[in-house]
């Protein structure tokens, strides 16, 4: 690195990858960066969409900035923030903030904040409680969509009822609504989540200074809810375990067993196999329908549609439950250490003030936490999934008609190419002649998974474009935790120890042990017993898999990351938002994870050989 | 039993006139149940007695009171008559008696002898380093000697200066006298129940280093270095040194360097859970004392954490005098949320 000022590179300075150009212009143009985009600062939101955009996928993003924005800027008018722009390049989604700078204006906002947001906080319970029913219509309004199929002919039905209304129009309908309702999900999400994070946000700000050496974990603690709805589906394994030991029928789980053989050997073992086979329905709905990933790519597949993960957990489990531990979480005891915190915290504040404003500020932290913890079971899980296994239907549906080789093409059109085609798709049953499709769609879908392909090959600028003096931008401080200081140190990246990463200190305790650098779900098996799972970013459903490594460590995620949430319930030393552990640790090598300090220091790059 | 003598079961605090601050405090934590190297204080009665006789044969006190401060070819030449008159000056054969039986009947090989000053917390902070301590003292004869030196250091350049600087009068000024088992640490060290840095309460800092405590304390190694949550044990910071020497008890008394090298030298010399075990006695001993303590620690060969000093932390004490609020409370809670969502601070 020079001299000279340190930047990130423009964003017109970034080159399309060789080959990718049509991929790339297949986005949608509004994703499309432009030259008076140099102008701004742009990051990577690597903590989303830490992989390539397959196009479908990209109706996330566009849903989710279409809801972000509108309650920040319309809705809720947060004084000093509007909403995020974002732009694709090389699959790779940027975002920037659009932060309010204009004094007058900041106040006239404020003045709306206190009337908007304020009405939130002062209702949270009730709204709340109503946003829960909102989203339950939802999802049940998403279940009862039918599954899109087209008749050799019309039922006879629609002829006697005089429905007047043939099946291909079902295509776009269901299709429409679907869509329709994904945009809708994503309003739902962020109408609690940016309060939701400030109000906690500020309780975390309080103790910062009133605690200048206070860890990021411990305030983290003091707010954590107990039982929000992401450790369910962990919990619910762990149940199963326990039932499976209770019911004596725990010989049938074993790690060299796959699921399909498990379910069949219980299936033939009668009564105790049906109690066990109908508790695992229970757990299944809706506990299971949690994606193994942050549910932003289609193939970020639930438990439901995979049991293999939950399965691969219950060996664990039952050992455990065999040696008598008890594996479940005991509530009462985490509640109450939860408020003995609270109350240590409190007695070491010397003014009756400062009392009165940390009883002030826990009581709202504690008011919106189980939405911030809470939400996204329903939405990035249990909606998305049924989403996208609609969207799936549609391909195998195409597939079927040639459109594509196999169902899983579907996600490289984009929505708009995907409505397209499903309109050809009518048009042709309707007029009796073949659909133009079949000839289109293949050639394209190979090019753009080539693209896919070449773009996770490529790495990209953690950010573009001019760095502002000072970022305050609450929403992005918030949901990403980028602040100057660690812009700085992307920027100054590589000119210290080129063996430490500094992350945030998520979890304590100080472990050595072989890196595994996992770069996506699909690797999980990869790893063993004792292996540190190095990755971009975690989810909570990779929960099970905790019980089975010593350390973790990712490149994105602040302390309230279901990461380093997860972390702390298993005790397992963690460092979230490295930036770049993923990349910098080699497959292998042997690393030290301080938990405590929030570093991550390569010892020996070489890698420890695998079991020969 | 005699005057002169107070073991640290029968004094605490209060009796910081008589047994001086550090006497008081092990007496103290004995009383807390904190252990504590076992020993007895030789009190200021027996100072007294002996200034006394001393004083009948030639003045001492008025002198130093007619001392110029400034004088500092004066303070040495008085220093060395003084220190040289107690050296010599016979014990009351009462007072020696004393404390050789109280010395037997603790029992130990060895002993600490310990300057146990009677000033103020704040000064005894500051008085610190100005008095003498005196390591792995074998005999009794020995031991009657080091008490005797302690007492002289009253009279040290140093200490001298340091009263007339701060117009502290001579009646008055009396010196106590630890004599404790002492421990042949695997590693010792200070630990701090606030955050020297940042004056932060949640936060205790411990620093130690292999063999004797007086490495650390006296600065001479570079000690390890550890930043833990107080009330939730995590460790936030470790700063683990090349500590290139340790001290250890000399066989002949007194203590020598040793080179230090391998996993010693670069290794942590303390283990979490030895961490974890600090942190208990750390809060245990701020609780007695209801504030913030600066103590002194050492971890015997067998594994037992033992304490030889803890004072009420001071510096930071005082600038929470004068310190503001963190936030004052709002009529309307929510408003705090404007520190965020308001873009001010």
């Amino acid at each position: 690195m020079g001299n000279e000022q340190k930047s990130f590179p423009l964003p017109s300075s970034v080159e399309v990858v060789p080959g990718t150009e049509g991929a790339q212009a297949a986005y949608p143009y509004y994703t499309q960066f432009t030259p008076e985009d140099d102008e701004r600062f742009w990051f990577y939101n690597s903590m989303h969409f830490p992989e390539p955009m397959y196009h479908f996928d990209m109706i996330t993003a566009e849903a989710a900035y279409c809801a972000l924005g509108s309650f920040n800027t319309r809705v809720h008018v947060l004084p000093t923030t509007k909403g995020i722009d974002h732009r694709i390049i090389n699959g790779r989604v940027y975002i920037g903030g659009v932060p309010v700078t204009d004094p007058a204006e900041i106040e006239a906002r404020a003045l709306e904040f206190q009337q908007r947001g304020f009405y939130y906080y002062e209702n949270w319970e009730r709204l709340y409680d109503q946003w829960k029913d909102k989203m339950k219509a939802l999802i049940a309004e998403a279940q009862a969509l039918p599954k899109p199929i087209l008749p050799d002919l019309e039922p006879m039905e629609t002829t006697h009822t005089g429905k007047g209304v043939a099946a291909n129009h079902a295509l776009l309908d269901i299709y429409r609504k679907q869509l329709e309702g994904y945009y809708r999900m994503w309003h739902h999400h962020f109408e609690f989540l940016l309060l939701g994070y400030g109000a906690y946000l500020t309780f975390f700000d309080f103790c910062k200074r009133a605690f200048p050496e206070i860890s990021d974990q411990a305030i983290s603690r003091m707010v954590a809810g107990m039982e929000a709805e992401i450790f369910k589906p962990d919990e619910e394994v762990k149940r199963l375990a326990r039932r499976a030991v209770e019911l004596g029928i725990d010989g049938h789980f074993t790690n060299d067993k796959g699921v399909e053989e498990v379910l069949g050997a219980l299936d033939q073992l009668g009564e105790k196999g049906k109690v066990w086979l109908d508790e695992l329905e229970t757990s299944r709905n809706p506990w299971f329908n949690v994606n193994v990933g942050d549910g932003f790519y289609h193939y970020h597949r639930s438990w439901n549609d995979d049991l293999s993960m939950p399965f691969a957990a219950l060996p664990g489990y039952i050992d455990k439950v065999k040696k008598g531990e008890n594996i479940e979480r005991p509530l009462d005891r985490l509640v109450e250490e939860r408020e003995q915190l609270v109350a240590d915290y409190r007695e070491l504040l010397d003014t009756e003030e400062d009392k009165a404003t940390y009883d002030q500020l826990i009581e709202l932290a504690h008011r919106v936490f189980p939405y911030v913890e809470g939400h996204k079971f329903y939405c990035e899980h249990w909606y998305t999934n049924l989403f996208f296994n609609k969207i799936r239907e549609y391909g195998a549906l195409l597939a079927e008609h040639g459109f594509f080789e196999k169902e899983e093409d579907v996600f490289h059109l984009t929505h708009y190419e995907l409505e397209s085609a499903i309109v050809d798709l009518m048009l042709a049953w309707s007029s009796g002649s073949p659909p133009v499709g079949p000839k289109r769609w293949p050639a394209i879908v190979k090019e753009r998974a080539a693209a896919i392909a070449k773009w996770a090959e490529t790495t990209v600028p953690p950010a573009l474009g001019h760095v502002p003096d000072v970022i305050d931008d609450p929403a992005i401080v918030m949901l990403w935790g980028i602040t100057r200081e660690n812009l700085d140190s992307w920027l100054f990246d590589g000119e210290g120890d080129p063996n430490e990463l500094k992350g945030f200190a998520a979890c304590s305790g100080l472990v050595e042990g072989t890196a595994r650098v996992i770069k996506s779900v699909k690797e999980i098996d990869r790893l063993q017993e004792g292996d540190i799972l190095v990755c971009q970013v975690t989810n909570p459903t990779w929960a099970p898999i905790f019980q089975k490594i010593s350390a973790a460590v990712s490149d994105i995620g602040g302390s309230m990351s279901h990461m380093a949430i997860v972390a702390r319930e298993y005790g397992l030393p963690a460092v979230v938002g490295t930036g770049k552990a993923s990349e910098r640790i080699p497959d292998g090598a042997r690393i030290r994870v301080d938990g405590g300090k929030g570093t991550v220091t390569i010892l020996d790059p070489a890698p420890v050989l695998e079991d020969a | 039993m005699s005057q002169s003598v107070a073991w640290f079961a029968d004094v605490g605090i209060a009796d910081r006139p008589t047994v001086g601050g550090k006497g008081g405090s092990l007496g103290e934590l004995t009383q807390a149940g904190i252990a504590v190297p076992p020993g007895f204080v030789v009190t200021t009665h027996a100072f007294e007695l002996f200034l006394a006789a001393l004083e009948a044969r030639e003045p001492i006190r008025p002198q130093v009171d007619a001392l110029d401060g400034n004088d500092l070819g004066a303070v040495t030449k008085l220093s060395e008559v003084l220190r040289r008159r107690i050296e010599e000056e016979p014990m009351a054969a009462e007072v020696e008696q004393a404390i050789t039986s109280a010395h037997a009947q603790l029992g130990a090989a060895q002993v600490a002898v310990r300057s146990s000053a009677t000033t103020e917390d704040a000064e005894d902070a500051s008085f610190a380093g100005l008095q003498d301590t005196f390591l792995w003292v074998l005999s009794a004869e020995d031991m009657v000697h080091r008490v005797r030196e302690c007492w002289g250091s009253l009279y040290s350049v140093e200490s001298m200066s340091y009263r007339k600087k701060h117009g502290l009068p001579e009646e008055g000024v009396a010196m106590a006298v630890v004599v404790q088992a002492m421990v042949d640490a695997r590693c010792a060290g200070v630990m701090f129940t606030r955050s020297p840095i940042t004056g932060d309460k949640s936060v205790i800092t411990i620093e130690g280093a292999p063999g004797l405590g007086s490495a650390v304390v006296s600065g001479e190694v570079t000690p390890d270095k550890w930043v833990m949550g107080k009330i939730t044990g995590e460790i936030s910071d470790r700063e683990i040194s090349n500590k290139h020497a340790k001290q250890v008890p000399a066989d002949g008394g007194g203590i020598r360097e040793l080179p230090l090298e391998g996993e010693e030298s670069t290794g942590p010399c303390l283990s979490d859970d030895e961490l974890q075990a600090l942190r208990d006695v750390g809060r245990k001993v701020e609780r007695h004392y209801g504030k913030p303590q600066d103590i002194e620690w050492a971890i015997d060969k067998d594994g037992q954490i033992l304490l030889l000093q803890s004072r009420p932390e001071t510096v930071w004490a005082q600038k929470d005098a004068q310190a503001a609020p963190v936030k004052k409370p709002e009529a309307n809670a929510l408003n705090h949320v404007m520190t965020i969502f308001g873009g001010r601070r």
